[in-house]
C-alpha cells in the first residue's frame, strides 16, 4: 500500500476495485465500513459480482470479468472531458499527460459500456464521485492483478490516482491489499528470482559485488531466475530437476492443476517442508516437518509495509523445526554454515544489507509502528509513499488500451468462470481446515450462479453440477445467489477435492507473470 | 481548564470527562464505555459528581466544561456506584461472588442456576470479569436484591460464540462494537424493560443472522455473557493462561494478536487493544482459526518416500538425503536446474534465508514465492 490502513478513514472517496474486502480483508474491511457510515466517505465499488461490501457502497459499477482497463480509462475520460482533474499536480508532479489524454478520447462512456456493460450513466456519477472528492483512496486486490492485464490495471488505476492527484496525500493512494500474511515480507526479502532484499537488482553489477561481500562468497549468479509460473514449464522440459518448497501448496493454488501436476511429476527430486501433509507434499521425494507462525520468533510484513514482531508460544510438535533452523542445517551440511544466534541477529544482517530496512531492528519494534522505507536507526519509517516526489522523479502517465483476457466465453464454453476466496476458509485450506468450526461454517466448494442462469440451465439449490473447461472439470453443489453476475459463475478455489484450479487457464501476464485466475470460459451441467 | 480530583487539565473542545481524566491517569471505572464508539452512558458505572449538579453525570457521555469541578471518587459517587453494582449483580445469575458467602444466604434461584447445565462450572470469565472486579473493588456483595430469571435460554448452537443471556448486563457494549467498530451489523437492543435482550437480526440464532463471527462483541462483553464457545467448559482459570502477543498468519493485514495457552495449547484469542492496525479487532479466522497449530495430523517426523510409499526417518537421514541429490543434480546439471520455492507464510528472516541459500550456496536466482498464486 502507498498509505497506511488508519488514512482509510480521512478519505473523502474510497475506491474498492477487484477486492472481496469483507471476505478477504475482513478488518481492514471494517476501516471503510466506518468511514462511509461515520464520516460520510463516499463509496464506489467495481466488480463483477455483488461482493458483500456492496452493501455499503453508495454505487457498484458491475463490469464484465477482464474488462478494468476500459472501465478505468473510461473514468478517466469523463474526468478529462469535465475538467475534474487535479491540473497542477498534473503539472509539477507527472509526465505523459498529453499522450494519456489523446489514448482516453476514444472511451467514451457509451463505447465503454459497449465492452464492460456498465451503464454509460453509472460511469459518469463514479468518475465524477471520483475526481471531485478531496482526497481519495484506490483499494485493490487479485481481482485486478490475476489477470492477462494484470500490470495493465494496475498501470490505469495509478492513471487514475495520479491524474487527480490522490498519490502522495494522506487519505489517498493505490493501495495493493495482499492476500497473505507475509507476501510483503518475502517480496521485500528477495524471493523472488531478480532482487535482493529490498529489491536490489540481482542484474546489478555493484549491488551482486556487496553482496558478494557481505555474504564472504566469490560468485552470484548474474542473470534473473525464473518466476514460479515459468517454472513449471521449465520442469515440463526438464530443465528445472529439483524442487525445495517451504510452505507453499501449488498443487491446490496454481492454475491448470492438471498441468501442474505433469510437471511436478516430472521432476527429479522434490522436497515439500511443511507442516501438513499437503496435496504437493504427497508427491514429495521428502518431506520436512516445519512449525507454525505460533512456534517461532521473527517478523512479518503486513500490507502497509510495516514490520511486525512474531512471538514463539508453543512448541513445535514431535521433531518439527523452525524453517529458518532447517534451511540453515542444509546449508551447513552443503559447505556454507549460516551462524546466527537467533533471528533478530538474522533481522540485524537484513539491517546492514537492506536500505529501505536500514533503521529497523528489534528493539524500536518493541516501541514503535515502522513501515518501511526506514533508513536509519533514528528515522521514523515512511507510513505513506511519494509524499513529495516519486522515486523515480515524476509520475508517468501511461497510457492504456484495453485488451480482451485470455480466453472469452464462446459457443462451446459459454460462461465466464472467476475465482476467489471466502471468509471462513484460507487459500489452500490446509490450515481452515483443522477447524471444525470454520468447517461447520464453510463446509464444500460451491458454484456461485446467477438466478437466471439457474433457471437457464433448470438447475435448482444445492444441484450437483458438473463444471467444463478446456482443461478440466470438476463437480459441486449449486448456490444460486444475487451476487452473481448472470454470465459468470464462481468457484472459491480452497477445495482440493473440487478444486476450481482444475478449471483456470494458466496464461500469464507478460510483465509480472501472474495467471490469469480470474477469468476463463466454462460450461455448466446437472451432474 | 478543568478540575478533576483537585487538579487542573486542559482539554480539547469534545472531550469528554472521562476522556480527560483518564488522559491524565486518574482511573474512573467503566463497563459500556468502549473507544472509538458514541458512548451510551447505559451501565452509570462511571458517574462523578461535578459542582453545582444536582444529579451526578455519566463521564464517558458529558462533554468536560470550562471551570467544572468533578470529583471522581467522592462518598456520594462511590455509594451511587455500590448500588448500580448491586443492581448489575442481581440482573442474572453472577455466581462468582455467591460462592463465597455462607450456603444458607444463596437464594433457591442461584441454586437452581448453578444447576443448569453450562453453569456447573464456574463463570468462564472468572478472573477477566469487570463487574466482578468492580464489585471486589468496591465491596460489593450480591444478596440484597432478588435476581431476576432470564427469560432467554442459552445459546451455543454455532460453533464459536456462546451467549448467555442470564449473566448479560446490557450494557450494549456488544452492540456498539458490533455496529460501530467492526460495522457488521448483526445484533441490537431489543425488547424493553424486563424482556430487554440484545437480539440478532430479529431475535434469531446469531448463525442464521448477519453475524460473520468476527468475535468483536465477546471481546468488548465485560461480563461472562459473551465468551468464546471453546471455553466455555473449560476447567482452567483465565488467569492461569500464559498471555503471548504476535501477529495473525493469514491474511495481510497482520492483525496483532495474543495466543493465550495453556498447557502448551491455544485455548483463546484476543486482539492487542493498545495497537494498530486492528486496535483490538481480529476476522473470525484470526480470532477462531487457531486449531491447525496443535492439531493432530501435524507433521512430526520427516519422511522420504522409497519405491512409492513414505517410512519416516531421522533428521540426519532426511538432511543427508537431502544434501546429497541437491549436490548431485548441481553438479551434473549446474545450479539452475534448481529452484526454490520460498513462502509467505515464513518470517522475513527466514525468507532472508531462503534467498540467501538458494543465491550463495546453491548458486541460482530460481527462487519465488507465492505472491504471483
Ligand atoms: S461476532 Fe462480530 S458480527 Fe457477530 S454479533 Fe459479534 S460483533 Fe457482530
Ligand atoms: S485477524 Fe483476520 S483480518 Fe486480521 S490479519 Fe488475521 S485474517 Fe487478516
Amino acid at each position: 500500500m502507498t498509505n497506511p490502513i488508519k488514512d482509510i478513514e480521512k478519505s473523502d472517496a474510497i475506491l474498492i476495485i477487484g477486492s472481496n474486502t469483507t471476505e478477504n480483508h475482513p478488518v481492514l474491511s471494517s476501516y471503510v465500513k466506518r468511514a462511509k457510515t461515520f464520516k460520510g466517505t463516499k463509496l464506489l465499488v467495481i466488480d463483477p459480482r455483488r461482493v458483500p461490501i456492496v452493501r455499503h457502497a453508495d454505487l457498484w459499477l458491475r463490469l464484465k470479468p477482464g474488462t478494468d482497463v476500459a472501465c478505468i480509462n473510461g473514468m478517466m475520460h469523463v474526468i478529462l472531458d469535465e475538467r475534474l482533474y487535479d491540473e497542477e499536480y498534473v503539472r509539477s508532479r507527472t509526465t505523459g499527460f498529453d499522450m494519456l489524454k489523446k489514448v482516453m478520447e476514444r472511451y467514451t462512456p457509451e463505447y465503454v459500456e459497449g465492452i464492460t456493460g456498465i451503464p454509460k450513466e453509472q460511469l459518469v456519477e463514479a468518475a465524477r464521485i471520483y475526481g471531485k472528492a478531496g482526497a481519495a483512496s484506490i483499494l485493490y486486490a487479485m481481482g485486478i492483478t490475476q489477470h492477462t492485464t494484470g500490470t495493465d490495471n494496475v498501470k490505469s488505476l495509478a492513471n487514475l490516482a495520479m491524474l487527480c492527484g490522490n498519490v502522495g496525500i494522506e487519505g489517498g493512494g493505490v493501495n495493493p491489499l495482499r492476500g497473505q500474511n507475509n507476501v510483503q515480507g518475502a517480496c521485500d526479502m528477495g524471493a523472488l528470482p531478480n532482487v535482493y532484499t529490498g529489491y536490489q537488482k540481482v542484474t546489478d553489477d555493484s549491488v551482486r559485488a556487496h553482496m558478494e561481500r557481505a555474504w564472504g562468497v566469490d560468485k552470484l549468479p548474474k542473470d534473473a531466475g525464473l518466476p514460479v509460473t515459468d517454472m513449471m514449464q521449465k520442469a515440463l522440459e526438464g530443465e528445472v530437476k529439483a524442487l525445495y518448497v517451504i510452505g507453499e501448496n501449488p498443487m491446490v493454488s496454481d492454475p491448470d492443476l492438471t498441468h501442474a501436476k505433469k510437471c511436478l511429476e516430472n521432476l527429479d527430486f522434490l522436497i515439500v517442508q511443511d507442516i501438513f501433509m499437503t496435496e504437493t507434499a504427497q508427491m514429495a521425494d521428502v518431506v520436512l516437518p516445519s512449525a507454525s507462525f505460533a512456534e517461532k520468533d521473527g517478523t512479518f510484513t503486513n500490507t502497509e509495509r510495516k514490520v511486525q514482531r512474531v512471538r514463539k508460544a508453543l512448541h513445535p510438535p514431535g521433531e518439527a523445526k523452525e524453517d529458518g533452523e532447517i534451511i540453515r542445517e542444509l546449508s551447513e551440511r552443503m559447505g556454507y554454515p549460516m551462524k546466527y544466534d537467533n533471528a533478530e541477529s538474522i533481522m540485524r544482517e537484513i539491517s546492514e544489507v537492506t536500505p529501505s530496512y536500514c533503521g529497523i531492528n528489534y528493539d524500536r519494534l518493541e516501541r514503535e509502528e515502522i513501515h518501511w522505507p526506514c533508513t536509519g536507526t533514528d528515522h521514523p519509517g515512511t507510513p505513506c509513499l511519494h509524499m513529495d516526489r516519486f522515486t523515480c522523479g515524476l509520475g508517468v502517465f501511461h497510457a492504456i488500451e484495453y485488451a480482451p483476457p485470455a480466453e472469452v466465453p464462446d459457443e462451446e464454453y459459454p460462461l465466464y468462470l472467476t475465482t476467489g476466496r471466502v471468509l471462513y476458509q484460507f487459500h489452500t485450506r490446509s490450515m481452515t481446515m483443522k477447524s471444525d468450526g470454520l468447517n461447520v461454517l464453510a463446509p464444500e466448494c460451491f458454484v456461485e450462479i446467477s438466478v437466471q442462469d439457474a433457471e437457464q440451465y433448470q438447475i435448482n439449490e444445492g444441484d450437483a453440477i458438473k463444471v467444463v473447461s478446456r482443461r478440466g472439470e470438476i463437480e459441486a453443489r449449486a448456490k444460486i445467489s444475487n451476487q452473481a453476475f448472470t454470465g459468470t459463475v464462481f468457484i472459491p478455489f480452497h477445495y482440493a477435492d473440487a478444486a476450481a484450479n482444475t478449471l483456470t487457464h494458466a496464461a500469464l501476464d507478460p510483465v509480472s507473470r501472474i495467471p490469469e485466475y480470474k477469468v476463463c470460459a466454462v460450461k455448466i451441467e446437472r451432474a | 481548564m478543568i478540575t478533576i480530583d483537585g487538579q487542573t487539565f486542559s482539554f480539547e473542545p469534545g472531550e469528554t470527562i472521562l476522556d480527560v481524566a483518564s488522559r491524565n491517569g486518574i482511573f474512573i471505572p467503566t463497563l459500556c464505555y468502549l473507544k472509538g464508539a458514541t458512548p451510551t452512558g447505559a451501565c452509570r458505572i462511571c458517574l462523578v459528581e461535578v459542582d453545582g449538579a444536582r444529579n451526578l453525570v455519566a463521564s464517558c457521555a458529558t462533554p468536560a466544561g470550562i471551570d467544572m469541578v468533578v470529583s471522581t471518587d467522592s462518598p456520594r459517587v462511590v455509594k451511587a456506584r455500590r448500588l448500580n453494582l448491586e443492581l448489575l449483580l442481581s440482573s442474572g445469575y453472577h455466581n462468582c461472588l455467591v460462592q463465597d458467602m455462607e450456603p444458607d444466604a444463596w437464594t433457591d434461584l442461584q441454586l437452581k442456576g448453578l444447576d443448569r447445565d453450562e453453569h456447573k462450572d464456574i463463570c468462564p470469565a472468572y478472573g477477566e470479569c469487570r463487574l466482578q472486579a468492580f464489585a471486589v473493588k468496591y465491596g460489593v456483595k450480591t444478596g440484597r436484591f432478588e435476581p431476576k430469571e432470564t427469560p432467554y435460554v442459552f445459546e451455543n448452537v454455532n460453533p464459536f460464540i456462546a451467549r448467555d443471556f442470564s449473566r448479560c448486563i446490557l450494557c450494549g457494549r456488544c452492540v456498539q462494537a458490533c455496529n460501530e467498530i467492526q460495522v457488521n451489523n448483526a445484533i441490537s437492543q431489543g425488547y424493553r424493560g424486563s424482556r430487554s435482550k440484545i437480539v440478532a437480526s430479529g431475535d434469531r440464532a446469531l448463525k442464521d443472522s448477519d453475524c460473520v463471527f468476527c468475535g468483536e462483541c465477546i471481546q468488548a462483553c465485560p461480563v461472562g455473557a459473551l465468551v468464546p464457545a471453546d471455553v466455555v467448559f473449560k476447567g482452567h482459570l483465565r488467569t492461569d493462561e500464559k498471555k503471548v502477543r504476535t501477529t495473525c498468519g493469514y491474511c495481510g493485514v497482520g492483525c496483532q494478536l495474543n495466543l493465550h495457552i495453556y498447557e502448551d495449547k491455544v485455548v483463546r484469542v484476543t486482539g492487542v487493544e493498545q495497537s494498530g492496525p486492528n486496535y483490538g479487532s481480529l476476522c473470525v479466522k484470526g480470532r477462531f482459526g487457531y486449531d491447525f497449530m496443535t492439531h493432530p495430523d501435524r507433521l512430526k517426523t520427516p519422511r522420504i518416500k522409497r519405491n512409492g510409499e513414505f517410512s519416516e526417518a531421522t533428521w540426519d537421514e532426511a538432511l543427508d538425503f537431502v544434501t546429497d541429490r541437491l549436490r548431485r543434480i548441481k553438479e551434473t546439471s549446474g545450479p539452475d536446474s534448481i529452484m526454490i520455492l520460498s513462502s509467505a507464510r515464513i518470517t522475513n528472516e527466514e525468507n532472508y534465508l531462503a534467498q540467501k541459500f538458494s543465491r550463495a550456496v546453491i548458486g541460482t536466482n530460481n527462487i519465488d514465492h507465492c505472491a504471483r498464486l
